[in-house]
């Protein structure tokens, strides 16, 4: 057992006071919506006529029933399962007598409520643990009190409270009421990785039933007494702006109570990187039913003008910085010459070791290619909405966002109204992969409810969600590597850059392997907004690097893994510099799973591409497959293997890895966002393509490395490296190696 | 505005809309029905997918006034107790992430199944690859649909 202080102690853990005595709590539910199915899950065994809440995590029915909050937005990485069987392991109750309930945002009883970073997990891996421990701890002194024992005497299993040599047992909901009332612990024991019996098997979603029968979970799913529905218009290119409203048509049309034009933010507010959208200006369509306001935008009058350049003061996690977004309409071509010209420059040096620069000189043999990649859409499948609720003195908002906590404090700002006068409330959400981390629909939401005076769910078109921007940022990369004359690689170079952020982590893999390295990169300025998409930069740059490598290995004449190995054996026995930020052992470890257990030094029936990558502190190697139909490259099975330290869920994790995978293939074969005058040229999946059931391939095995590390990352790291296999294993396929996503368009076209 | 006496799930209900409007939203916005989603507008996505009398359809391109009396069928009416083969085989293989796509998915695999109780692989490809899932579930909606087909047999 692991003892460990309370650190987040009395004030994280808010007791009820009103509860003295062992009251009733009321109006714990927070989602009506919820109430109907949970009360169906439930239906073997009735609810509590009572529940005693213990902490902020967790409270426990008189039945014996538990209720734990599940703090972080749930965007289909398996959180709101997976949380709660980390507090439910601690507190020693059969999952069974477990119900899950989405905490609202609470930021004294909870901290990181975000989904992002693959952190969930990891970051509050102590706090989920210590919320159970606490419970279970204080069930044991009500017990110990009530038998007069010694505390250290009783166990709790499953559930029950025990007392060997009296022989005394209780269930928990018999102690509930008096634990409810005992002092928090200074300090409490965590369970040894041994002992746990929940995290590490295998539990089901907690909302399958829900979702397999189509009950209301999501956001757009939100109905409310005298509710109206809300759409916008912005501007159809970035570049533009809003100049002048007609709205008299679409007023006169059924169901439309109200058509304005709506302002986010003064010039002088200090918005976060989260709170920034392309269009400050909107028009919004306010009216009874989804149909008519919908039908009620196409007869909206609007004119539009070029905007001017703006200069936007912002902060970023507590940096100031300063963005600036440059006039004009912008296109693909024009981007790709910018790009070109840019990487042809001398860029900012972020690494150099050793003397890249001699053993280019000196080198017999240089190897140069170059990757790009393009904007993309996030494309989660429920579009963009929210729902609020803006009263003169309460806000009170619902719906999906990755970042309620970052929000808040902009919608407080848009309505006048102190942060405590404002709830949020989050539903599942239908897909997030970075794009509901920028809440700008929640702040037009709450501004369209304040100025309607009416409860207002805000529904985006999949077209308004594909033209808004926030965007994955198109990049551009060259790689260069220096061979002697027995093909040993010498030096590496990497230069890159993109619209508006470079990928570059100068320090990650293969920094530290090299003598001679040399990392520089390069920025333009764009006012077409982007924003973090799963994996940010990784989700480029793994792929540009495991492809180069393995070009650099069929130089040197190696085995492509093996050439991977020696460079990480040279990281971890002799590295090159201070700041790399991997660990060459567990690199290794991934890459030597995932040739054990894809047969690698065997199997010579496929096509086969590998690929590693380290991000999010986790690292992940694939093996993939391809085979020939009808001369068609045909994806038959991935093979991953991944160390994200303990895996909580075990099948659920396999999912997501298994998401990670497909979603790998289908970025980097088919989608793209290209622009024209400003425009985007895809404003629907009739343009936009995203893979589909006949792509993906017929099998994907995952498997975790078993080394008891507290959890890291697990949402991210199985995208990134999958681009780099599917490369390299087409290479093997067709003979051609592919540099610019998607490869579907890159020329000459591939079939497929 | 028009009303039109929908069949839905086995129930009448009566809806007063405008007849352009399509079935998505009449179930959506008029009828309280939720599990159908909304997700491209244009049948490009399948989220929306629902059973006229034993088919599957887009419902985001049917106009209420074009459905008469056919029987329209939701996954909230797909069985009484969501206990449909295929709801059935969804939990057993776990298959959702977000959720999103897969009521949509599942009414559209449940159409395959009725009209073809043992498809092959090609044949699931085609009747599925109208229904994109942006997780990335595809190997697993597979797994569930074989698995529904050997229960069913």
């Amino acid at each position: 057992m692991t003892l460990i202080k309370t650190h987040i102690g009395r004030r994280a853990f808010i007791r009820n006071t009103s509860l003295a005595g062992g009251g009733l709590v009321l109006g714990f539910s927070f989602l009506n919506s919820c109430k109907q199915g949970q009360a169906e899950t439930m239906a073997v065994r009735d609810m509590p006529k009572e529940w005693f809440e213990i902490n902020g995590y967790l409270k426990i029915g008189e039945n014996g029933l538990v209720t734990i909050m599940s703090p972080n937005p749930e965007i289909g990485q398996n959180v709101k399962t997976s949380m709660p069987m980390i507090v439910a392991d601690e507190l020693e109750v059969d999952w069974n007598d477990v119900i899950v309930e989405q905490a609202p945002l609470n930021t004294n009883l909870y901290s990181w409520q975000v989904a992002g970073g693959s952190r969930s997990i990891s970051s509050s891996w102590q706090n989920l643990r210590m919320a159970g421990a606490t419970a279970r701890h204080m069930l044991k002194e009500a017990a110990a009190k009530a038998w007069q024992v010694p505390v250290d005497e009783i166990e709790a299993k499953s559930g029950v409270l025990s007392h060997e040599a009296s022989g005394k047992s209780a269930g928990y909901g018999e102690m509930a009421s008096a634990a409810s009332l005992e002092e928090v612990p200074e300090e409490v024991e965590l369970k040894d990785r041994s002992e746990f019996s929940i995290i590490g098997s295998s539990r089901k979603n907690v909302d399958g039933k829900k979702i397999v029968t189509g009950q209301p979970l999501f956001g757009i799913d939100v109905q409310r007494e005298g509710m109206l529905i809300a759409t916008l218009a912005h501007p159809p290119a970035f570049g533009m702006q809003l100049k002048s409203l007609d709205a008299e048509a679409a007023k006169k049309m059924p169901g439309i109570r109200d058509v304005f034009a709506i302002k986010l933010f003064d010039d002088d507010f200090k918005r976060s990187a989260f709170h920034h959208t392309a269009f400050n200006s909107v028009v919004a369509v306010v009216g009874e039913s989804t149909w008519e306001v919908m039908q009620a935008k196409k007869a909206l009058n609007i004119e539009w003008e070029k905007a001017p350049s703006t200069s936007v003061e912002m902060s970023m996690f507590g940096n100031d910085m300063k963005v600036n977004y440059p006039a004009g309409l912008e296109s693909t071509a024009s981007h790709r010459q910018q790009m070109e010209e840019l990487n042809s420059k001398k860029g900012r040096v972020v690494r150099k070791d050793g003397k890249p620069e001699a053993a280019f000189k000196n080198a017999a043999k240089i190897i140069e290619r170059s990757y790009t990649c393009p904007f993309l859409a996030h494309n989660t499948m429920e579009p963009m909405n929210f729902f609020a609720h803006v009263t003169e003195d309460h806000a009170e908002l619902l719906g999906p966002t990755q970042t309620p906590e970052w929000m808040e404090p902009a919608i407080a700002e848009l309505l006048g109204l102190p942060l405590e006068n404002i709830d949020i409330n989050m539903t599942r959400q239908g897909g997030g992969f970075g794009r509901r981390l920028y809440g700008h629909f929640m702040i037009e939401a709450a501004a369209i409810s304040q100025k309607a005076k009416a409860p207002v769910k805000l529904v985006y078109s999949r077209e308004d969600d594909m033209s808004q921007g926030t965007y994955r940022p198109a990049y551009y990369a060259t790689y260069r590597a220096a061979l002697d004359a027995d093909n040993n690689l010498t030096a590496l170079h990497v230069k890159t850059g993109g619209i508006p952020e470079s990928p570059l982590f100068a320090n990650r893999f293969p920094a530290g392997a090299l003598d001679n390295y040399l990392a520089e990169d390069w920025t333009i300025e764009s006012n077409i907004t982007t924003g973090a998409f799963r994996a940010p930069r990784s989700n480029f740059i793994a792929g540009a690097e495991q492809s180069f490598l393995d070009e650099v290995a069929e130089a040197a004449g190696k085995d492509p893994i093996e050439f991977r190995l020696e460079l990480l054996k040279k990281a971890q026995e002799d590295p090159v510099g201070e700041n790399n930020d991997y660990d060459p052992a567990r690199y290794a470890g991934v890459l030597e799973l995932v040739r054990e257990k894809s047969n690698w030094n065997t199997s010579r029936d496929m096509h086969r591409g590998v690929s590693a990558y380290f991000c999010h502190n986790s690292y992940v190697a694939q093996v993939l497959d391809i085979a020939m139909e009808n001369d068609k490259p045909v994806v038959q099975k991935v093979t991953t293997a991944i160390d994200c330290g303990i895996v909580v869920n075990p099948d659920a994790a396999k999912n997501l890895a298994e998401g990670g995978v497909v979603d790998g293939i289908g970025h980097a074969m088919y989608s793209a966002i290209t622009f024209k005058d400003g425009a985007p040229e895809q404003t629907n999946f009739d343009k936009y393509r995203l893979i589909r059931h006949s792509e993906a391939p017929r099998e994907i095995e995952t498997y975790f490395v078993d080394n008891g590390i507290d959890p890291t990352g697990l949402g991210e790291p199985p995208f990134p490296p999958v681009m780099g296999a599917l490369a390299n294993a087409l290479y093997k396929a067709t003979g051609r190696r592919h540099y610019h996503q998607p490869f579907i368009t890159d020329k000459p076209p591939i079939v497929g | 505005m028009a009303n039109y006496t929908l069949n839905i799930n086995g129930k009448s209900r009566e809806v007063d809309v405008d007849p352009s409007t399509p079935m998505l939203w009449v179930l959506r916005d008029h009828v309280k029905l939720v599990g159908t989603k909304y997700g491209c507008g244009i049948a490009q996505c399948g989220a929306c997918t629902v059973h006229l009398d034993d088919t599957a359809v887009r419902s985001c391109q049917i106009p209420v006034s074009a459905v008469g009396d056919k029987k329209i069928t939701t996954i909230e009416g797909l069985s009484e107790n969501g206990d449909h083969p295929v709801q059935q085989a969804w939990l057993e293989i776990d298959v959702p992430q977000c959720g999103y796509c897969q009521a949509g998915q599942i009414m559209s695999a449940s159409a395959l199944l009725k009209r073809n109780p043992s498809p092959t692989d090609s044949e699931i490809d085609t009747a599925m690859d109208g229904n994109i899932c942006r997780c990335g579930t595809y190997t697993r909606i597979k797994k569930a649909i074989k698995t529904a087909a050997g229960n069913l047999s």
